[in-house]
């Protein structure tokens, strides 16, 4: 009783810790790198008929 | 007319949590941020094959496992610089109120085998289903359950939590089948 009681509470710990690591990352600012990736990404997609403008 | 925005366009929503993801897989920060560039790379090139409406942040995660996986077998050596980036780089508020230590549990997450972090970042800590985790790692639903439940029983006893469990818990399964999962690129 006491012992499932206490490895679902041990569980549900471990849980909301994973949750927290996790989101520490998540939530960290982005290298501009990525943004500079996306950026020549997107440039050596140009359209070669498109009309943008 | 399309219905669906460019999906690439939404790549950059993502890359907080493909970031995340990958240092749970690589536990190294350089690495790690070198396989996300890696994913969107692969991402954008193949963007053809993503099905406009469905879950765009899984198919990332299946690119970037791959990815990773696929790197890892090519470099042919075990993770040995692990820089410990979760547990080190980012420091944090001391535990209180009954909470883990932080510290503590980013150090013994980061020893755990590489298919039980997976699952357990994928389903704990992103907050996929047991189904969509499965597809993602190219598993049977039961693996991803039955390794993060080993997951968390062997953070539990790394952590010395669970007195009361049997030590031996079985990490003799290895990722031989699920590096198998269809390659992008």
């Amino acid at each position: 009783m006491t012992q499932s009681r206490k490895s679902f509470d041990v569980m549900r710990q471990i849980d909301e810790n994973l949750r927290r690591v996790y989101r520490e990352v998540d939530t960290q600012d982005v290298p501009d790198r990525f943004k500079i990736l996306l950026d020549k990404l997107r440039e050596q997609e140009k359209p070669q008929s498109g009309s943008l403008e | 007319m399309t219905v669906h925005p460019d999906p690439r366009d939404e790549l950059v929503q993502h890359l907080p949590a493909l970031r995340a993801f990958a240092m749970s897989l690589t536990r190294n920060s350089a690495g790690a941020d070198d396989l996300v560039q890696d994913t969107i790379e692969k991402a954008w090139k193949n963007i053809g094959s993503f099905t406009p409406g469905t879950n765009l942040r899984a198919w990332l995660f299946t690119i970037q496992r791959n990815a990773f996986y696929s790197s890892r077998r090519k470099v042919k050596r075990e993770v040995e610089d692990i820089d410990g980036v979760m547990a080190g780089a980012m420091s944090e508020k001391p535990a209180h109120d009954g909470r883990l230590a932080m510290n503590d549990f980013r150090k013994a997450f980061e020893k755990l085998p590489d298919e039980q972090r997976e699952a357990l970042i994928l389903v704990g800590g992103e907050g996929f289903a047991y189904e969509e985790a499965a597809q993602m790692c190219g598993v049977a639903v039961g693996t991803i359950k039955s390794r993060a439940n080993r997951g968390r029983k062997r953070l539990a006893q790394l952590l010395h939590l669970a007195e009361g469990e049997d030590p031996t818990i079985s990490d003799a399964n290895t990722v031989s089948g699920m590096a198998q999962a269809r390659h992008i690129a």
